[in-house]
């Protein structure tokens, strides 16, 4: 029996996940945030820990926070504080971390999320404020911390305003987790928060999983490493499955955190310390606490915006779109947006032929566009106004897919650059009639073929006749009249 | 109510303090005697007294979101004790029998 499939254990998931947010400049100092760039070139004295100077709180952080946390559901807290977590590593330069504790900025949320058509809700811990650490570089022994002979240390990071997103462990299989992390990711993409960017670390997914007979508690592992949202549902997919077989076959787990490897498709168990970490949590007598306002907090929950899985439910009841539609549209907010501004800007086409175009070749278009997807380089107008040419017939399909081509390289509109490029459908029935009886004239033979019965030369005497038209001939008036000649 | 000679090993650790045997008879009696006024403390009445984790009446002090430009990565490691291709350069950070 594949142990997988063992229907007598039960899987417990939470995630732990980290989120760079995107102000201009850190969470305590002015310093810029960024990726990349020459090492240490964006600190100061405060980032650096230099003694004597002070943080001071980002208010655009605080802003951002709260709206995640009004986004998960959570409660606000009334006061929030700082606290200092201490540890001894080098990545941050004052040996301790300003980071919240016992009262962050929002608790007890909840989130949403959609598998084949199932809902499942997963609670939401807390979502709390911190500071981002600086990046090591271990030199010597592989790169690795064990065995390097000495470290770098670059402090751009340090500093950058980070939310930590704690779900509960609600979650019950790998596939649940990944919705989980490409719901949120869509929530802070609509809140417009940060760049949540997985491969370049502004978005990290931390895993617990155990796995447990119904009512018992499992060994918690603790997996780190995974880099993409297929990566966060392989290593989980590998970590059940090699739990339960170390269950099946008579062992135990050990609680222990493993770091997932990409490459070769497994967990491997870090080398960690067997005592517990102590932090000596302290409130950070250097920050005041937070107590929003209340008409602040109102006018944060004015700005909110509708969330993706509310539009996509709006999608399917209202206009009766598709799931899978629906999950395209609300796939990026740019993406929505123009989807609602061309649907607006209709006057012929209806929501499921704009739909089409925007999941179809809208879709196939933009995979071409970097970000494309979330910064499309198309208005609603634009979008409206070419499918409104499909349905009032002026374009063919194939036509409008060369029109939106140049539309997206250009930003003209599209009326100007069918009528400049002479692309356009006809559909009169005069104007065809001569191209399809010179076309039939021309092939007698074809036309007693199809007369006596035989269907198989009519796609070339389509062609012909499309040729004849320059390309220009509406397919569906042209075979229209065609089977009425030849009947 | 005192403090255990294990306990105060085991703050010395946390702290990374290195102490010698007479350091470590010293911070006993003193950390003891800290916490035994503590504990004098404790014995007040705080029934309807919020915890205070700040002493002064002050709160969301927050700055705008403007960047100050940074000093540069020259000036931010004339002081390093040692440096390598723009980044601070740290000892091995793992013990060995970490």
């Amino acid at each position: 029996m594949n142990p997988t499939e063992a229907p007598d254990l039960v899987t417990t998931i939470g995630l732990e996940v980290h989120v760079e947010l995107k102000t201009n400049t850190k969470m305590f100092c002015g310093c810029p945030v960024g990726f990349g760039g020459e090492p240490n070139s964006r600190v100061c004295p405060v980032c650096l820990g230099h003694p004597g100077t002070l943080p001071t709180m980002n208010e655009k952080a605080v802003e951002y926070t709260t709206k995640i946390a009004m986004a998960l559901g959570c409660d606000i807290a009334p006061r929030s504080v700082f606290h200092r977590k201490n540890y001894f590593y080098p990545d941050m330069p004052k040996n301790y971390q300003i980071s919240q504790y016992d009262l962050p900025v929002g608790e007890r949320g909840s989130l949403e999320v959609e598998v084949d058509g199932e809902f499942y809700t997963v609670g939401i811990t807390r979502a709390h404020l911190e500071e981002d650490t600086g990046k090591s570089l271990h030199i010597g022994g592989g790169g690795r911390i064990h065995d390097a002979d000495y470290s770098l240390e670059d402090f751009n990071r340090a500093g950058t305003p980070l939310v930590e997103i704690v779900s509960e462990p609600d979650i019950t299989s790998p596939a649940v987790a990944r919705a989980y992390a490409t719901e949120l990711r869509s929530i802070l993409e609509y809140l417009g928060v940060s760049d949540v960017r997985m491969e370049e670390g502004s978005m990290r997914v931390d895993a617990n999983i155990s796995v447990a007979p119904p009512g018992e508690r499992g060994k918690k592992v603790e997996v780190k490493n995974m880099n993409s949202l297929r990566s966060v549902f392989r290593a989980l997919e590998y970590e059940e499955k090699r739990q339960r077989e170390v269950l099946r076959s008579g062992g135990s787990v050990t609680q222990s955190t493993r770091h997932w490897d990409e490459k070769a498709g497994r967990t491997q168990e870090l080398r960690t310390k067997e005592e517990a970490f102590d932090y000596r949590y302290f409130p950070e007598p250097d920050l005041v606490p937070l107590e929003p306002a209340v008409e602040w907090l109102r006018q944060l929950r004015e700005e909110q915006p509708e969330l993706p899985i509310e539009r996509a439910k709006r999608y399917q009841r209202d206009l009766g779109l598709s799931s899978y539609d629906a999950g395209v549209l609300r796939s990026t907010k740019a993406l929505g947006d123009l989807f609602e501004q061309a649907l607006a800007a209709a006057k012929k086409a209806d929501a499921k032929q704009v739909s089409n175009w925007v999941t179809n070749d809208l879709m196939s278009l933009l995979a071409a566009v970097p970000e494309g997807t979330k910064n499309p380089p198309l208005t609603g107008s634009n979008l409206a106004e070419l499918v409104d040419m499909v349905a009032g017939g002026d374009l063919s399909k194939s036509q409008a897919q060369q029109v939106l081509q140049k539309t997206l390289e250009t930003g003209r509109r599209p009326r100007e650059i069918a009528d400049e490029s002479g692309i356009k459908q006809v559909s009169d029935e005069g104007a065809l009639e001569a191209a399809i009886d010179a076309v039939l004239a021309a092939n007698p033979d074809v036309a007693e073929r199809l007369r006596s019965g035989d269907n198989k030369p009519f796609g070339f005497l389509m062609g012909e006749v499309m040729k004849a038209t320059k390309g220009q001939g509406n397919p569906k008036v042209v075979s229209g009249l065609i089977r009425k000649k030849i009947s | 109510m005192g403090i255990g000679r294990q306990q105060v090993e085991h703050v010395a650790k946390l702290a990374r303090l290195a102490l010698t045997e007479e350091e470590l008879n010293l911070f006993e009696g003193q950390l003891s005697a800290i916490l035994e006024h503590a504990a004098t403390v404790t014995k007040l009445d705080t029934e309807g007294v919020e915890p205070t984790s700040h002493s002064m009446p002050l709160m969301n002090v927050l700055r705008p979101d403007v960047v100050i430009p940074p000093i540069g990565s020259a000036a931010a490691l004339a002081n390093a004790p040692a440096e390598e291709d723009g980044h601070f350069r740290v000892p091995r950070i793992l013990d060995d029998e970490s």
